[in-house]
């Protein structure tokens, strides 16, 4: 068995959690990255959407931006962007979202907009995006980042997209039928909302990795599952799709132009 | 009816000072041309309204031409900051920078209420979501027929708006394809329109009967620049040039280096040099 490194096996556990019937929307980043593993190994024919309404498309290296010319080239279709919001996000035709995030809470909340206070912002972080209405909208919610005291807080500096809002019942208060976030996928552990409250919970753990770790990268006192589950370790097959996609992607975005 | 001119005649007589402009194009056919038309002309106090405020915006910002920027996603994709952006809403460097920041379901929602002339667009949006405590154009409606509890924000109907598109006919339609953006509506949102093209031909030959066109008459001016969205792209004539949006992280991160860039590239050259850009995909 070869090595991998924590980002591979954040990824390709991410990609695990996809099915070859899901219709997806994706967000830029790891994500994708996650998304288009899934499409490339055990779920060929999932339905991957874009926010620049790209429907069921196959790229053949990562996108840069979301709006890249190979998402449109290998889509069964392409909309417009207010349709895509409109009709194919908040008509509900898309089970799940996957998504990212700056900062997140113990109820998986996600800050994407700014560190400090809103009117006089530390970092102003690039916004909301698509994603508050993606973490409504979409039947249920997976997110994948990288984990440290700096990106899993305590508290907030803003809450750009509800995950479980104050946790319990939260989401419906306030008017939200979908299931949001099911699971965070990091480079350390797994994390799954407990049912009663729906504070995040590690339920498994990436082979190697000590409890005392996961809870060293966490700005909170996380809790953890009476029995933890194991990540299986990545296979060659799944570490080769995404190492090829990897190189073709740098290959691609080095160069300039073909004219 | 759309007029063929120049861009510098099309910028000079559709777009003021302290206009409210929409420059758009989702991460595709990005009027950067236009865009650095407009900052030669020196034009200032704009309201700037973009999804994606992109390196477009970033450059307007960092050249004092903006007062406001309405947008959802302000970041360099795939690479990281808008480093004038963030100067500008961090610092007030070179001007303060008022924001009106949303979500892209409710600009998008926005778009398309504006073409549709009305005054506000409603949406299924902003639930726990903390941007409407913070912008006062994000209100919250009550569905008269239902009771639902809806999210509302204000159309948007500019003073103008730019886009770039694949081709104009001899009479001036407009053809646009590929990723689709929320160009149309911001078109017929605005009170006038600048689209700038990659080629100008006799007729569209065969298209699809539900191609994306503009006819003639919704739009004031059609300029042909070919190159003109780079390093953004044009789908069927060249690919978006990652490595200039991977090198605007340097140019973009320092005061100084971005003027003398902005000097070097934009003040001193015209809208010629995108041509050198331009090309069909094979």
């Amino acid at each position: 068995m070869s090595d991998y490194t924590p980002s591979e096996i954040m990824t390709i556990a991410a990609a695990r959690e996809l099915q070859n019937d899901d219709v997806c929307f994706v967000g830029i980043g790891l994500p994708s990255a996650a998304c288009n593993v899934a499409r490339l190994s055990h779920a060929p024919d999932i339905t991957l959407i874009y926010e620049s309404g790209t429907i069921a498309t196959k790229p053949n290296v990562l996108p840069l931006s979301i709006g890249d010319g190979e998402l449109c080239e290998t889509a069964l279709c392409t909309v417009s962007v207010p349709e895509m919001f409109r009709y194919w996000l908040q008509g509900g035709r898309i089970n799940k979202g996957f998504l990212s995030a700056a900062q997140l809470d113990r109820f998986a909340n996600i800050n994407t907009t700014v560190i400090g206070p809103y009117a006089r912002p530390k970092v102003k972080l690039p916004g909301a995006g698509g994603a508050p209405e993606i973490a409504t909208s979409c039947g249920e919610i997976l997110i994948v980042m990288a984990q440290s005291k700096r990106s899993f807080v305590d508290k907030l500096d803003f809450i750009t997209s509800l995950g479980h809002g104050t946790g319990g019942d939260d989401r419906e208060r306030q008017g939200v039928t979908t299931k949001g976030p099911t699971k965070v996928i990091t480079d350390l552990c797994v994390m799954e909302p407990d049912p009663e409250t729906k504070e995040l919970t590690v339920t498994g753990l990436h082979p190697g990795v000590a409890p005392e770790a996961v809870a060293a990268a966490t700005g909170w006192s996380l809790k953890f599952a009476a029995t933890l589950a194991q990540t299986p370790r990545p296979t060659e097959a799944e570490l080769g799709v995404l190492r090829a996609l990897h190189r073709r992607t740098e290959q691609a975005h080095q160069s300039k132009a073909a004219q | 009816m759309a007029g063929f001119t120049s861009l510098g005649e099309a910028i000079r007589d559709n777009l003021k000072d302290g206009d409210t402009v929409a420059f758009e194009g989702f991460t595709h056919l990005i009027p950067f041309a236009a865009v650095h038309e407009a900052i030669r002309q020196k034009r200032r106090d704009l309201h700037l309204v973009r999804m994606t405020p992109d390196l477009i915006y970033d450059q307007l910002i960092g050249m004092g031409c903006a007062r406001k920027l309405t947008f959802s996603w302000g970041g360099n994709p795939g690479v990281g900051s808008l480093h004038r952006l963030r100067d500008a809403v961090e610092n007030g460097w070179p001007t303060p920078l008022e924001i009106d920041e949303h979500s892209h379901a409710a600009l998008a929602n926005a778009y398309e209420a504006g073409a549709a002339g009305l005054p506000f667009a409603v949406l299924r949006g902003y639930r726990g979501a903390e941007l409407k405590e913070v912008n006062p154009n994000i209100k919250e409606i009550t569905c008269p027929f239902t009771g639902e509890k809806l999210a509302a924000v204000p159309s948007i109907r500019a003073d103008c708006a730019v886009i770039h598109a694949q081709k104009a006919d001899r009479k001036g339609n407009v053809l646009i394809e590929g990723i689709l953006g929320v160009q149309k509506e911001a078109v017929l949102g605005a009170q006038r329109a600048i689209v700038t093209v990659e080629e100008i031909v006799p007729d569209f030959g065969p298209v699809s009967p539900n191609a994306c066109i503009l006819p003639s008459w919704t739009v004031s001016a059609v300029v042909e620049v070919p190159g003109g969205a780079h390093p953004s792209y044009a789908h069927g004539y060249y690919k978006r040039d990652n490595a200039y949006y991977k090198a605007w992280e340097d140019i973009g991160r320092e005061r100084e280096v971005f003027l003398k860039w902005m000097d070097e590239n934009v003040l001193r050259k015209g809208p010629d040099v995108f041509s050198r850009h331009a090309g069909r995909a094979a």
